[in-house]
């Protein structure tokens, strides 16, 4: 491949993983206020107009970003300043950096050239998720802890001891999606679920390799994400959180920093357990359904078809957090604590060891 | 005396009530995702029906478009005073001032004047109520012997910028109509008056 190409695709794919998870964080700052209306009876933003209409609520949201950008950033002198203007930054910088390693498709074939739709093909991209999921508490504790307000810093110091507590969860986890499928890179393990079950009937997804570790995984991710059943970082209806002294975006960037790790626990989720790009019976040539009947297809087309996939079971797993979000309170913070280390850390080591035991067989 | 003094405190234990199916919470967490999702699914079906026009009413939704759209109001609710008018035009109103003299929170004015009439015994020369001072007790329509105030306006969002703007003068008062009889074009006037 050519300097020029390798570079051009590059950016390409760079600007792709980019906007993706920044586009679908903005409809879910809409879905927010709008998919919980439609849950709770309500009818949910629909104030704001332009042209006569309020776009099913989306002015409200243009409305909401310009406020965040005009409005007057407030830093009291007490705090260090630097720590505190690039808190917000750290936290959505590592929450976009891990985006990097996610698969959004197979290969695409441009002027004779393999693409391949991922930015980095790591052999190492679990690793390379989860230590950057962890850093991004960096975020929130330098922000908790420069702000020198003691609620802030209690606030704070929850979210790293809830940060702690699911990180080790998450972790073990996906050791034993690793010993089902063998490999640390993400594309590889992507690769891995195109094969059926069944003698061809059901797709080889992770979610049936390995069902409890999904659902252990889902709900530590819930847990990274900092949103409602585990805010205790924020607990904005009562305890104070760590972004008690911002205003302004920086304050926007933290709220949607949320919003960017809910798109990634989802295509983390997707790519471990629902078989990320992959179409159940679409292989690179087309479709080869299970009663016998192909359907050709052109690679490209094929390969855009996945990407489609990979972008609306990301969506599927947004919409889901969103609802599980808004039906349950949220957790008391012994509560957290206890499902944290009392069951989830017991059952991700109980499925390791079962996963090994079955492997080994 | 100690045994006496011995306080018996029986500890209910609410985590006794739960079952061990409860107690997973998962299970739960599923029971409740489904109770949101079913709502969900239900007002999106009815929200795109009258996105599209084909239903004009969302049957789930109770919510009331205020400013557009408002609530019935009961015909004995009790809202903005007004004045009655005689057929010939000019005020029931005799000023005999009982309504004045009944008010608790003391919130009409009125200024007697003579009238040439023999059978009219008097008439407001002006009529001020205070709507920022009035509680809505409905004693000067029951104390009134020529059925001259009266609260069937059905005008309920009274607000102003001052003051002297919840002062109504007589003018206003025997301006207004009741809620049966009053045009929108009205309803239009009188919120001008009442932001003034």
């Amino acid at each position: 491949m050519s300097p020029v190409m390798y570079w051009t695709t590059t950016v390409a794919k760079s600007v792709y993983i980019l906007v993706f998870p920044l586009t679908l964080a903005f409809v879910l700052a809409w879905a927010e206020r709008k998919q919980s209306a439609v849950m709770q009876d309500r009818i949910g933003a629909n104030r704001a107009s332009v042209f006569g209409r309020p776009w099913l609520g989306f002015v409200h949201m243009v409305c909401d970003a310009m406020k965040m950008f005009t409005k007057e950033d407030f830093v009291p002198e007490t705090e260090h300043r630097f720590l505190h203007h690039i808190a917000p930054g750290i936290a959505m910088f590592f929450a976009l950096l891990a985006f990097a390693v996610i698969p959004f498709g197979n290969q695409l074939t441009i002027a004779g050239e393999t693409i391949g739709l991922q930015v980095a093909d790591l052999n190492v991209g679990i690793l390379f998720v989860f230590a950057l999921t962890s850093l991004g508490v960096y975020g929130l504790v330098l922000g908790g802890w420069s702000s020198n307000n003691n609620y802030a810093l209690l606030g704070a110091i929850r979210a790293s001891a809830q940060m702690i507590s699911y990180e080790i969860c998450i972790g073990i986890t996906v050791i034993g999606a690793i010993i089902a499928f063998g490999t640390l890179s993400l594309q590889e393990i992507v690769l891995a679920q195109g094969t059926h079950l069944l003698a061809g009937w059901l797709p080889r997804w992770g979610i049936l390799l390995q069902p409890l570790g999904f659902l252990l995984f889902f709900v530590a991710g819930i847990a990274e994400t900092k949103r409602v059943p585990f805010d205790m970082p924020e607990g904005e209806s009562e305890i104070i959180g760590f972004n008690l002294e911002y205003s302004s975006m920086k304050f926007g960037l933290f709220l949607f920093t949320d919003f960017v790790e809910t798109v990634l626990i989802a295509a983390v989720t997707v790519t471990f357990f629902f078989g990320g790009w992959q179409v159940p019976w679409l292989y690179e040539t087309g479709f080869a359904f299970p009663w016998g009947s192909t359907w050709a297809i052109h690679p490209n087309i094929a390969a855009l078809l996945q990407m489609g996939a990979f972008v609306g079971k990301v969506v599927f797993f947004c919409w889901l957090m969103m609802a599980i979000r808004w039906t349950l309170p949220r957790f008391r913070y012994d509560q957290v604590m206890d499902l944290g280390w009392k069951w989830l850390l017991p059952l991700s080591l109980a499925n390791v060891v079962v996963t090994a035991l079955i492997t080994l067989w | 005396m100690a045994t006496q003094n011995t306080i018996r405190v029986s500890v209910r234990r609410r985590a006794a009530t739960l079952s061990f199916w409860e107690q997973v919470y998962l299970f739960e967490v599923i029971r409740g995702l489904w109770i949101t999702t079913h709502h969900f699914v239900l007002n999106l079906y009815y929200h795109i029906l009258k996105l599209f026009g084909i239903r004009k009413t969302h049957p789930l939704t109770p919510t009331i478009q205020y400013p557009e759209e408002c609530r019935p109001l009961a015909l004995r609710l009790r809202t903005l005073h007004r004045l009655a008018r005689r057929d010939d035009g000019r005020p029931r109103c005799v000023a005999c001032m009982m309504c004045e003299t009944v008010c608790p929170a003391l919130c009409i004015q009125i200024v007697a004047a003579a009238v040439d009439d023999p059978n009219i015994e008097k008439r407001p020369k002006s009529f001020d109520i205070d709507i920022g001072k009035c509680v809505f007790c409905g004693f000067c329509v029951e104390a009134c012997p020529e059925d001259a105030i009266r609260m069937d306006t059905g005008i309920l969002d009274i607000a102003s910028y001052s003051r002297g703007g919840m002062v109504l003068d007589i003018d206003r008062l025997l301006s207004l109509n009741a809620a049966t009889e009053r045009t929108d074009k009205e309803v239009d006037q009188l919120q001008k008056w009442l932001l003034q």
